[in-house]
């Protein structure tokens, strides 16, 4: 340190070292004070902050219930379903993504299309579906190459599925998405990617008790959104299971006799208004509705002349034909206006004013009583009938059987039918009821619609003797029977019931109209009412001709009532077969086969089903 | 004659011996404690696991303590011969970089020789500092200041400072130039210069905004001054980071609990925002134990150059914590939202290989000129070459 000029640049040195400390210190401090004010201050928002990053709230798509017959056949359950959802938010390019993953799973262009216009519609966070229904190696191939894909997520959700197909798509009906509308009713459920809803059927009647409560998980996820665990869960409520009372035996010998043709069966316990059987034929499969319907097949569904998207059992309305006929006999006898022992003469066709009414017969039937002319449908003793009545008097003893009216069935849909009056007609038609129309509806034609259910109640409120039972399907919800009311007494006389059965089974098995489907099991016979329902005013041109000649659709319709056995009947039955010519021919031998299964199985008498309990969890989808 | 040589040897290991002995170890102690931090954070970002990280960046410290203590025990004299030829190469390899250069993260910026890959870059803020220093050794107090002075060592500085704006590596080069001022500013630079410069470039920030800075660099200012504007874009990094040292807390959540971390909801959490990791899951109380032995560090060097003979190795010394200190406030700052996201590693802490070197390398200078804190050398040796 000899040299002074060293000492002072040491000096100098020294000085700027401490200015230049003493800043660092400074900034040290400022630093630290950050620290303090983002870890101490502001923490509780930054720990909220965090938490929100890395908890999401997910729902739990509860199991659907399934549906049995009364026996516990399986007719709607849940197959596991292989789905890949895309979360746009997270995938930023989507259709790189998507062409990803078009290389690990069939996906067309179109499909790809379609999946952009949903995932533009719906919020970014929330999963739009990519594809379901995936075999297990392509649904191991996405999950493997997931950490690849943004955004890309699997879960397995519930696919919904009708191992009998079009056997009962009319009964259950069918599951699919929902609509923007339904999401405003429920939004948190119903948000789930491919949460699907009854559209129609018992799917639709009983969607609240089939579709369960949804379970929520607390999922943390990472900056990708993809689930690392869960942190806790609230399991939710499964759908209940629900008990039909259709015992498919029945269900399916009535679909097999209606092959081919468009018509429809139902049966009925008398005693409690159970639906056995209810068909209307043709049939669609569901499964095709669970996902999205190809527009060929909705094309095609929607152009066939046997109309198979119409539940015809319950929307189809028909003149009842001569199967009326105990209806007016039993108002006749009710108004007091005739005995069964009075007589009427038939010549074939009856003159009303200017007007002729044919009796089916040609040549006429002569002298009827009530038994005889229920037994061969004579059309000139219930003009008569009809008109000493009154169509007051039939109008009231027609709503007491259940005509012009819906039931509340487990089917939505129904149709009322029309039971015409003279104040429908003033209101309708603004005309004035005359003795024609009376006629008319004496014969079960004129403006009298019913539809296959209605024909069936009627059948089983006759058979119970005058007991108002009310139709239903299902039995019972979460193995938990319904608690039905006691149908209550329609005030019949017997005695007059007596006659109108003993023509019934004059009708099947004492040669009537129906003699060739007398049923010949002990202590089952059946007793019924054939009925010829016209479509089209006859023209002189088609009377009398072979009714294989005349257009399909031009046909008439054939209808047949009974029930079984004729004492103390048990089960009512209506075949409608439309176009399918008279009643005897195309109706009656259906309901034999079909009462003939039903005698052998007995289904009243079979034990109660009661379903299986089942678990809670089902498939994760984000809330 | 053998016995002799015996002897010369004997009196090398013991200089040599004499030299470790002398050691600063507390500082290699300190270094070493702050290096296990970073180990800990890497083996916690890895998922609790030494793979991929913490493994090698601990095999990495091992061959730079090695390194550091071989440098520390070279005669500070030979780094003072040594300090223009290693300027001079890292100037070439900087150039050389522009032409084959790989680019990595959208910045050029390695270039590879045989296995090695080196930055230039690196290497330039070693030998920026040996090269001023010995450069300012020669000059006065009272000379620093003339222009016969200030401008080369002025272009000592901005000759790579430049070329690594090019490359372009903004953070590399603000170190560059704020150190190599540092130390001209340490020789005894004027107030009177000092004073208007500083006013000038505050009055050219506007000017540079509009003509130097390149796009993403003006995006990171934008998005540093309000980073919520796009929380899931460019704000992300500052607002994510934020959120995971605020929910640290007082003593964090715990090592190995970052869920911010753990979950990726911090990018670069290895490298650039491991300090944010630290607040994370040790809370306040474990970044101040950080800054602790930072300042620690700090401490020891700055006494080191206050107990230095010759005016390179004091200024070597301070060369060395400058730089050191720049990248904690720059890391620190960055990680805690109060400038904008630059490239820039927490020394000693960070995940990378040749910033731990680099980092190792000055530090063995600084133990260098500890070791030799008595060695005078002539103020003329500086005029030679």
């Amino acid at each position: 340190m000899s040299d002074g000029r060293e000492s002072v640049r040491y000096r100098a040195f020294s000085r700027r070292t401490a200015i230049l400390s003493s800043g660092t210190l400074g900034l040290f401090t400022l630093l630290t004070g950050r620290m303090f004010q983002l870890s101490v201050l502001q923490r509780e928002q930054f720990a909220m902050l965090a938490e929100d990053n890395r908890v999401n709230l997910q729902l739990i798509a509860p199991h659907r219930g399934r549906v049995y017959d009364r026996m516990g056949t399986e007719l709607a359950n849940t197959t596991p379903n292989n789905r890949v959802l895309l979360v746009p938010e997270q995938a930023k390019d989507l259709r790189a993504v998507l062409g990803q993953l078009s290389q690990l799973i069939p996906l067309s262009p179109q499909r790809i299309e379609r999946i952009l216009r949903d995932a533009l519609r719906s919020k970014a966070f929330n999963p739009v579906l990519v594809a379901e229904g995936l075999r297990w190696e392509e649904f191991a191939r996405v999950n493997i190459n997931a950490p690849d894909l943004p955004g890309v997520e699997t879960d397995q959700g519930e696919l919904r599925s009708y191992p009998f197909g079009s056997w009962l798509s009319h009964v259950l009906g069918y599951v699919a998405g929902v609509t923007d509308k339904d999401i405003e009713k429920e939004p948190e459920l119903l948000s789930l990617p491919g949460f699907r809803i009854g559209r129609s059927g018992v799917e639709k009647a009983a969607d609240d008790a089939l579709r369960g409560k949804a379970g929520a998980a607390r999922v943390e996820v990472n900056a990708h959104g993809r689930v690392i665990r869960e942190l806790g869960k609230r399991e939710g409520t499964p759908g209940q299971d629900v008990v039909l009372s259709l015992d498919m035996e029945v269900q399916k010998i009535a679909q097999e006799k209606l092959a081919g043709q468009s018509g429809s069966v139902v049966v009925m316990d008398v005693n409690t208004g159970e639906i056995i059987s209810i068909v209307s034929a043709p049939g669609f499969d569901p499964n095709a509705f669970t996902g999205t319907v190809s527009s060929a097949i909705w094309k095609q569904l929607n152009e066939d002349e046997l109309k198979p998207l119409l539940n015809k059992a319950i929307t189809g309305m028909y003149p009842p034909g001569s199967t009326y006929k105990p209806v007016i006999a039993l108002a006749a006898l009710a108004s007091g206006a005739m005995t069964p022992r009075d007589r009427v003469h038939c010549t074939g066709s009856r003159v009303l004013g200017n007007h002729v009414f044919h009796c089916w017969k040609r040549g006429g039937h002569g002298s009827m009583d009530m038994h005889l002319a229920i037994k061969n449908s004579c059309d000139s003793y219930f003009y008569e009938c009809a008109r000493r009545a009154g169509i007051d008097a039939i109008a009231a003893m027609s709503h007491k059987f259940g005509l012009g009216q819906t039931y509340g069935l487990e089917i939505p849909g129904e149709k009322a039918g029309l039971m015409p009056d003279p104040a429908w007609k003033k209101r309708a038609r603004n005309d004035v009821w005359r003795d024609g129309d009376t006629f008319n509806v004496g014969i079960g034609q004129g403006a009298v619609l019913t539809t296959p259910l209605q024909l069936c109640v009627m059948a089983a409120r006759l058979a119970n003797g005058g007991k108002a039972i009310i139709p239903h399907v299902i039995r019972s919800f979460g193995g938990v029977d319904r608690q039905l009311a006691v149908p209550t007494d329609m005030g019949l006389n017997p005695e007059h019931v007596a006659v109108v059965h003993s023509g019934m089974d004059a009708v099947t098995n004492q040669g009537g109209t129906g003699a060739r489907s007398h049923i010949d099991i002990d202590g089952f016979d059946m007793a019924g009412k054939t009925g010829t329902a016209q479509v089209r005013k006859l023209t002189a041109g088609l009377r009398g001709r072979n009714s294989d000649s005349i257009p399909w659709k031009f046909r008439d319709h054939g209808l047949f009532i009974a029930f079984a056995p004729v004492v103390a009947p048990r089960y009512a039955i209506s075949v409608v077969v439309e176009h399918g010519g008279g009643g005897s021919k195309a109706a009656a031998p259906i309901a034999k086969e079909v009462m003939t299964v039903v005698a052998q199985r007995d289904p009243a008498r079979q034990k109660l089903f009661v379903p299986p309990m089942r678990t809670a969890s089902g498939p994760v989808g984000k809330a | 004659m053998p016995l002799n040589d015996t002897y010369g040897s004997t009196g090398r290991e013991r200089r040599l011996m004499g030299k470790l002995r002398a050691l600063n170890w507390t500082l290699v102690a300190l270094i070493t404690a702050v290096c296990c931090i970073g180990f800990a954070l890497l083996y916690s970002v890895a998922g609790m696991s030494f793979e991929p990280w913490a493994d090698r960046q601990m095999v990495r410290f091992g061959v730079g303590l090695v390194l550091m203590i071989g440098i520390a025990l070279i005669d500070v004299r030979w780094w003072f011969q040594l300090a223009y030829p290693i300027y001079g190469l890292s100037l070439l390899l900087l150039v050389a970089v522009e032409f084959v250069g790989r680019t990595g993260k959208g910045a050029e910026r390695w270039i590879d020789i045989g296995p090695l890959q080196l930055q230039p870059s690196e290497l330039m803020k070693i030998a920026l500092i040996l090269a001023l220093s010995r450069f300012l050794h020669g000059v006065l107090v009272d000379d620093v200041s003339r222009p016969t002075r200030l401008i080369p060592a002025l272009l000592l500085i901005g000759l790579p400072a430049g070329l690594v704006l090019l490359q372009p590596n903004l953070g590399t080069a603000m170190i560059l130039i704020v150190g190599g001022c540092g130390l001209i500013f340490l020789a005894g630079l004027s107030w009177k210069i000092i004073l208007p410069v500083v006013a000038l470039i505050a009055a050219a920030v506007p000017v540079g905004w509009e003509f130097v800075l390149k796009d993403y660099q003006k995006q990171r200012v934008y998005t540093f001054l309000d980073p919520e504007s796009d929380p899931l874009g460019a704000g992300y990094n500052i607002t994510q980071s934020k959120i995971a040292l605020g929910s640290g807390g007082l003593f964090g959540k715990g090592f190995g609990e970052g869920t911010q971390s753990r979950l990726n909801f911090l990018p670069e959490k290895q490298t650039d925002f491991i300090f944010t990791v630290l607040g994370e899951e040790f809370g306040l109380f474990g970044l101040l134990i950080l800054m602790g032995l930072y300042t620690a560090i700090l401490w020891n060097g700055v006494a080191i150059a206050l107990d230095t003979r010759s005016q390179f190795g004091r200024l070597v010394a301070m060369g060395v914590c400058l730089n050191f200190l720049l990248y904690i406030l720059i890391n620190t700052s960055m990680s805690m939202g109060l400038i904008p996201v630059v490239g820039i590693p927490l020394p000693l802490v960070s995940y990378g290989g040749t910033a731990l070197l680099t980092v190792l390398f000055g530090f063995g200078l600084l133990l260098s000129v500890q070791v030799h804190r008595a060695v005078d050398i002539p103020r003329s040796a500086a005029a030679l070459i």
